[in-house]
């Protein structure tokens, strides 16, 4: 058995994990340093041996929903979930409220992925048990957020970076997040988006009355060279009128090789995955290229999370 | 002699009730709406709009007839009429003057204006506001109401 250290806990008690705006810095900087441990191994591989985490997907999910199982399961825990929500009571029009306080009788922690923003705070106060926000609409999606900074912390320290974000960053709740995240480290943000796709002003404005820069760009090339981090996210087809429209914006926002040419030494390049054609295959291989990484690091960060809940 | 009737009162003094004064002009139906008081309700209301005040120039004013208003009900009308002054009326007397406060949390006054709020759904919840410095913001959603927020009173 392998025990973690002492780490930074100090009094993290955060007893649902919703949005990040519920988050301190130092509640982030102690689950990285957690996370940091248990991908070194330095964690007790039944903590969890008895516990049971639900699982309640109403959309679709691979990484998150698979790195939450994989999660469970290397600290000894079992998950359970509904498979199709077509065969739940939900369509037989049992509201959230319902669902959660009969799900609570059931497992030690549920982790919520719905389409409704929201939905995750709802559930915490119905809830008898721990609430995990794995995604909400167009919301929050904190854990995707504390891997994303994980991976960054993998590769620099996390004070003052510049990072830019492009890509569908109105609907993009992975972008939300990690730009909320990034003002508690005095980062810089530069944005690129399609037409109407931009960051929402509401949240601009809120950055900016935060102290965190953030400047907008038309063009890839003007802020490509002054960045430590890219983060792109997916061009969904279904926020263009028609498929014309959509493959104009795709295609004019795909990062290429070329792209990436006198660049800074220290960028790296992450993406939430699953990408729809806006990273070229041919960067996979470059150093910069970090979102397998990235995927995997789901792993070790949603641990620390469970443990800190459910332990 | 008959009463000089350029002179009488615009609106009656009540026996028991509740007098807010000091409405920023033009907000007195708002104010009604907020507090739930609508045309199918039974309290006897009088209302005076764009009345002369030595203190904001105009003002409005309601009266609302054998019901005396909670505090926390009247402070949900400060973000509205933050001057508004509420006068408790027994046998005619003033027994009790408050001002507004803002409340920290408005619930059930405003509705999200986000579609894709959980709020907006049969989800047996009401609607719950942080009040900011400089607007509202959605406890469910995060969605900010900085401008017209009359526009989302339920």
């Amino acid at each position: 058995m392998q025990q973690g250290g002492g780490g930074s806990k100090t009094d993290f008690d955060l007893k649902h994990i919703i949005s990040i705006r519920d988050f301190e810095r130092r509640d982030v900087d102690h689950l990285l340093d957690r996370a940091g441990e248990i991908d070194k191994g330095l964690y007790e591989k039944n903590s969890l041996e008895g516990r049971i985490l639900a699982l309640l997907f109403f959309e679709p999910s691979t990484r998150t929903r698979m790195s939450f199982e994989t999660a469970m399961a290397r600290l000894g825990g079992k998950t359970i979930s509904v498979d199709c929500v077509e065969a739940s009571s939900i369509v037989k029009g049992e509201t959230l409220a319902d669902t959660i306080r009969v799900v609570s009788g059931y497992a030690d922690a549920i982790v919520l992925r719905h389409p409704k923003e929201g939905a995750a705070r709802l559930a915490s106060e119905f809830a008898t048990v721990p609430v995990i926000n794995a995604g909400d609409g167009a919301g929050q999606h904190p854990s995707q957020t504390l891997l994303d900074l994980y991976t960054i912390r993998q590769s620099m320290d996390l004070d003052r970076i510049d990072v830019g974000l492009l890509g569908d960053l109105r609907y993009g709740r992975t972008a939300h997040s990690l730009a909320y995240a990034l003002s508690f480290y005095d980062a810089t943000l530069h944005t690129i988006a399609p037409g109407g796709l931009e960051l929402p002003a509401n949240l601009v404005r809120e950055l900016r009355e935060m102290g965190t820069e953030v400047i907008e760009y038309q063009d890839i090339m003007d802020m490509i060279r002054d960045l430590d981090v890219l983060y792109v996210t997916r061009i969904q087809r279904e926020r263009f009128p028609d498929s014309a429209s959509y493959y104009s914006a795709a295609l004019s926002y795909r990062i290429t090789p070329e792209h990436l040419d006198g660049t800074r030494s220290s960028l790296i390049l992450l993406h939430p995955l699953p990408r729809a054609g806006e990273i070229d295959p041919g960067v996979d291989s470059l150093p910069c290229a970090r979102y397998f990484e990235q995927s995997r690091n789901g792993v070790p960060v949603r641990m620390a999370i469970l443990q800190e809940l459910m332990e | 002699m008959k009463p000089d009737a350029s002179h009488g009162l615009l609106i009656s003094p009540i026996r028991d009730g509740t007098v807010i004064d000091h409405i920023t002009a033009g907000e007195a139906l708002n104010v009604l709406k907020i507090l739930g008081i609508t045309g199918s309700t039974t309290e006897r209301l009088s209302i005076a709009t764009n009345v002369a005040s030595k203190k904001i120039g105009r003002k409005d004013v309601v009266k609302i007839e054998n019901r005396e208003l909670l505090k926390e009900e009247v402070d949900c009308i400060a973000l509205i009429a933050p001057n508004a002054r509420i006068n408790i009326i027994r046998d005619y007397k003033v027994v009790r003057k408050k001002g507004v406060e803002i409340p920290l949390m408005l619930r059930g006054v405003v509705r999200c204006p986000n579609p894709g709020c959980i709020t907006n759904t049969s989800e047996p919840i009401e609607s719950k506001f942080k009040v900011l410095g400089n607007g509202l913001r959605c406890h469910y959603c995060d969605w900010v109401i900085r401008d017209h927020i009359t526009d989302h009173i339920i």
